[in-house]
């Protein structure tokens, strides 16, 4: 029987009053948001808080919306309104593409995108979308906002960024024109982990590339990204010959490890085969 | 902690750990046996109510979170000494062998046909697709939710409400 060990439990009406009851806890105290990464390191004894500040109910951080050229998530947004967003589908694929194959519906239901982010484990889908998007990290804390590049928002496996008496409160996305994107996973089965996975997003001048993101889940890249790939397509003409050798330079920059779910020569594989593949439909969405 | 937990529309207040999962309340303390305690990972499902007309793993949940909210189980699901076109469509299918996995099956198809009254084959399998049978195969489940489709399940159509704010985009 797993059970978390035990903890306090305090109830945030705004994200002002959650901040507080952070800070006033100091490190020892993790907002819950669904839930639905920390009950379960909770269960594991991963996680010991002594004090959970409840932010389920801050409707406040839920909302998708466009903005300056963004698309801007609130951090409590639910992965299923994610996927229902019909402005997220059409300008931004690659974030369907993920959020379909991320956990189950019933998860999805509860689960929000700030809590899936501020676990920060190596696996997680989105750590890698966001940084192909190059979005950027809304903070607050007592002291006020700022923001980081998602390329800069974790700090090692299941650490980030966020500080003790800080929150994740927002995403934001690039929406840029003449872009195609996708992600594409191996699991082994429903709801699983990726046992590898990349995303693609390519800005296109005619038949240049002007601009490329790529982001690569569970084969240890640095900053769940591919810069290498990157530069070397900057510039090039967009086609498989392109798309085949970025495949390439990705899974060459990445540094798998063997684990239940494959050897490391099969991840690096599926790191440049799931690259080219991701290129190739961010190309025909362009 | 004391928590105050609306299930099937009754109201129950109760004095806690805040550490207590949302089946083990619902179990052990409300003696509501209908929703089963299965993997204690979210992976099984065998667990899943709703909470606030949402389906949720309700091993992965805390009980203090669903204070001040309203809760569902399998055991709400008849109505008036009638069952569920849900429950009905299990029975006339045989969508059950152990039936350990019956409950959360049902809450999900409920939802899934309040949200889509006449789901597709697929849609079906991928609505339950984050739920475990070891016994059926899932085919005849599959059916059991077909033929609530076609046996009355909109009319017991619960109105949706949300209590999330509205997505703006």
């Amino acid at each position: 029987m797993q059970v978390p060990t035990h903890v306090e439990y305090e109830r945030a009406s705004s994200v002002d009053e959650a901040l507080e009851m952070l800070s006033r806890a100091g490190g020892e105290a993790r907002p819950l948001a669904g839930g639905h990464s920390l009950i379960p390191m909770m269960k594991l004894r991963l996680a010991q808080p002594e004090l959970l500040v409840d932010i389920s109910g801050l409707t406040e951080l839920s909302y998708i919306n466009v903005a300056d050229a963004e698309l801007r998530v609130g951090a409590l947004t639910r992965h299923a309104q994610l996927l229902d967003s019909a402005v997220a589908g059409e300008r931004l694929p690659i974030v369907h593409d993920a959020e379909r194959v991320i956990a189950d519906p019933i998860v999805r239901n509860w689960g929000t995108i700030g809590g899936s982010l501020c676990q920060a484990d190596p696996s997680e889908d989105l750590s890698a979308v966001l940084a192909a998007l190059r979005a950027t990290a809304v903070i607050r804390g007592a002291g006020g906002v700022r923001t980081v590049p998602a390329r800069e928002f974790h700090a090692g496996p299941y650490e980030t960024v966020v500080e003790p008496g800080e929150l994740l409160v927002e995403l934001r996305i690039p929406l840029t024109a003449n872009t195609g994107s996708a992600y594409e996973k191996v699991e082994r089965r429903v709801g699983d982990w990726s046992v590898a996975a990349a995303g693609a997003v390519l800005t296109l001048a005619g038949e240049l590339i002007e601009d490329a993101g790529i982001g690569l889940t569970a084969v240890g890249a640095p900053h769940f990204c591919a810069p290498e790939a990157e530069e070397f397509l900057r510039g090039r003409r967009a086609g498989e010959e392109a798309f085949t050798t970025a495949g390439q330079i990705a899974a060459e920059h990445s540094n798998p490890v063997a684990d239940q779910r494959g050897p490391e020569d099969y991840k690096r594989h599926l790191a440049a085969e799931l690259t080219t593949r991701a290129l190739r439909k961010a190309f025909e969405r362009a | 902690m004391q928590i105050t937990v609306t299930v099937n529309g009754t109201e129950y207040t109760r004095d806690v750990e805040p550490r207590l999962l949302l089946i083990h309340f619902l179990r052990d303390e409300l003696g509501l046996t209908g929703s089963h305690w299965g993997c204690d990972t979210s992976n099984c499902g065998a667990c899943v109510v709703w909470l606030d007309r949402t389906p949720v793993k309700s091993c992965t949940a805390l009980a203090a979170m669903a204070s001040g909210r309203e809760v569902a189980t399998v055991e709400g699901l008849e109505k008036d000494g009638q069952l569920d076109p849900v429950q009905q469509g299990f029975v006339a299918c045989h969508g059950l062998q152990c039936g350990f996995c019956t409950p959360g099956m049902m809450m999900t198809a409920r939802w899934l046909l309040d949200h889509n009254p006449d789901p597709s084959e697929q849609e079906v399998r991928e609505a339950i697709s984050g739920q475990i049978c070891r016994c059926t195969g899932y085919e005849n489940i599959v059916r059991a939710v077909r033929w609530a489709s076609e046996h009355g399940a909109a009319e017991h159509r619960e109105p949706a409400q949300h209590v999330e704010a509205e997505v703006t985009a």
